[in-house]
């Protein structure tokens, strides 16, 4: 991961988090992106879901998406590879993925100071008109 | 006694224990949770911190007492960057009500009293 790029490339990145980070764990992968957003599929799997009976997908691996693409979407908007953390990230679960179905996470970017990355997303499982869940949280560069 | 774990908690590697006091403890290792280089992804912290919330949930209503639970909202807060070592979580109870649960879990590494991130939970219960 090189920290310094002059542009940002959202595939590779993702590529590169999944053979090596927590996106390989649990199967997240690319889906799509624009100036200020970027969408992550996370493809259903049963090694994910938080009840074997009801086959409903947990909430951590959609946190987990949301989080990486709000965070990338900073990056998106701002042009530029810079070193941040999460600062907060609230999740509001709508209602439960459907048993089977990828789930798609949108992060977008719509505010960056000197040093705070403003963000807010939503998660669906096919169309993007009925969310499952809605996020809203903030991001920090840690070289500010 | 041990709670029973969901798959997503086995595929993370959740283990729990109960410290001297009985308090339920989760333990979350480093493998496979990596987010930015050296640390653990923040997503991984909130999966943890979640299923120390359910677990202590479920422990608390008891066996007699099993109506649904319906996640509402997780708000986390990450306070320190968490290192690739053991992660342990903790949930508090706030409030436990008829219909609305409302908890508060920790997760540390070193100690307690330096949580690397927290949540706050709120939970619907449903009773038929």
């Amino acid at each position: 991961m090189d920290p310094t790029p002059a542009t940002f490339d959202p595939v590779a990145f993702i590529g590169m988090a999944s053979k090596f980070g927590h996106c390989g764990l649990i199967g997240a992968a690319y889906h799509a992106n624009g100036p200020d957003w970027c969408e992550l599929a996370l493809p259903y799997s049963e090694a994910l879901v938080s009840d074997a009976d009801t086959g409903i997908l947990a909430s951590g691996p959609i946190f987990t998406i949301m989080d990486m693409a709000t965070s990338i979407s900073i990056w998106l908007k701002t042009g530029v590879f810079r070193p941040q953390a999460t600062l907060d990230l609230r999740i509001d679960y709508l209602r439960p993925a459907r048993p089977g179905n990828t789930v798609i996470g949108h992060g977008e970017c719509y505010a960056v100071t000197k040093s705070v990355a403003f963000v807010r997303g939503f998660a669906h499982d096919g169309d993007p008109e009925k969310p499952i869940a809605h996020v809203a949280g903030t991001f920090f560069f840690t070289d500010s | 006694m041990e709670p029973v774990l969901s798959p997503y908690a086995r595929t993370m590697g959740f283990e729990t224990s109960h410290s001297a006091d009985g308090r339920l403890t989760l333990a979350m290792p480093p493998k496979g949770k990596r987010g930015r280089p050296g640390f653990v992804h923040g997503g991984a912290l909130a999966g943890l911190l979640e299923t120390a919330a359910y677990a202590a949930l479920a422990e608390a209503l008891g066996e007699d007492d099993r109506p649904q639970l319906k996640p509402v909202n997780v708000t986390v807060t990450y306070m320190r960057g968490a290192r690739e070592l053991t992660t342990y979580a903790r949930a508090t109870i706030e409030r436990l009500g008829r219909r609305v649960a409302n908890i508060e879990a920790i997760a540390w590494q070193d100690d307690p009293e330096k949580p690397v991130a927290m949540a706050q939970i709120n939970v619907m219960l449903a009773r038929d």
